[in-house]
């Protein structure tokens, strides 16, 4: 596969539900009451429970992974938590829009800029990974 | 509360080796329903030339978050852990993590300073395994912000 400037990566949608939340609590070790109970939520001034950083970027990577077909030939991978994904307690759960675009090439590395998106806010910003181009 | 500028530059003695299990790589992928056989089937990974099941990109967090914690929760540092939220992350790979890695993580403050009334620590964890390889550097930027709440 060429790998040019401009082009978009597939894009995809995820739903994140309470459920999701507490299987990724477990799996990562973050038990952060605020990504699990609605009561310490609000009392820390937010609007619901919400999804953990870095589920969000764990699941917006998969865009570029999967893509890629090999996690080898990625070099970095970063992002800003500028909004939480709020998840509210139903079966429904909150959706997450992840796009992707390759930004740039330069000495066989690619930037791959990333958007993700919840509720049309983005919820990364400076969300890039760098891959290398064969 | 102005942290204490004295941590900047302070590196931390590793944690104990952490053994790199199937079933956790498993668990990981599965919470954030990776479906890449790479990361759930062994027969696949090695197919694809990795010696045992590989890890998602962000299953570095595990360690490095881990590890610094330890550290800033040191009461000198006068950083109040229940308000911080994660505010960036940056991962640099070697290679993936792989099943059976024996991984050492050395947690270094690397800047620390004050916006808007909030106390932000950039920590940098290097991960490498018991032999000295290099795996991964994750950089954290941590916020302590006052009680309105806001992203992790």
């Amino acid at each position: 596969m060429d790998i040019v400037e401009g082009m978009e990566l597939p894009a995809r949608t995820f739903t994140i539900t309470r459920a999701d939340l507490v299987r990724y609590a477990g799996a990562s070790g973050d038990f952060n009451v605020i990504h699990w109970n609605e009561r310490i939520a609000k009392d820390v001034g937010l609007p619901d429970v919400i999804a953990h950083g870095m589920l969000t970027m764990g699941l917006a990577i998969q865009v570029v992974t999967d893509w890629l077909g090999d996690p080898s030939r990625l070099l970095t991978y970063g992002c800003r938590f500028t909004r939480p994904v709020v998840v509210p307690d139903d079966a429904d759960g909150a959706e997450l829009t992840v796009s992707a675009t390759v930004s740039g090439i330069a000495d066989g590395v690619a930037n791959i800029s990333l958007r993700a998106v919840c509720e049309d806010v983005t919820v990364l910003s400076k969300a890039i990974a760098t891959i290398k181009v064969a | 509360m102005a942290l204490n500028p004295d941590f900047v530059g302070r590196s931390f003695p590793p944690a104990p080796a952490y053994l790199v299990g199937r079933e956790k790589i498993r668990e990981f992928a599965r919470a954030l329903g990776a479906t890449d056989p790479i990361h759930l089937d062994l027969e696949a990974a090695r197919e694809r030339g990795y010696p045992d099941l590989v890890a998602p990109p962000t299953y570095a967090i595990r360690l490095s978050m881990a590890a610094a914690e330890n550290v800033v929760i040191d009461p000198e540092l006068g950083l109040d852990y229940t308000k911080v939220v994660h505010g960036d992350q940056r991962f640099e790979y070697s290679r993936p993590i792989v099943a059976g890695d024996e991984l050492v993580c050395t947690v270094t403050i690397d800047d620390i300073r004050s916006a808007a009334g909030n106390d932000i620590l950039t920590t940098r964890a290097d991960i490498a395994t018991v032999d000295g390889e290099h795996v991964v550097t994750s950089y954290s930027v941590l916020v302590a912000r006052g009680t309105d709440g806001g992203d992790a």
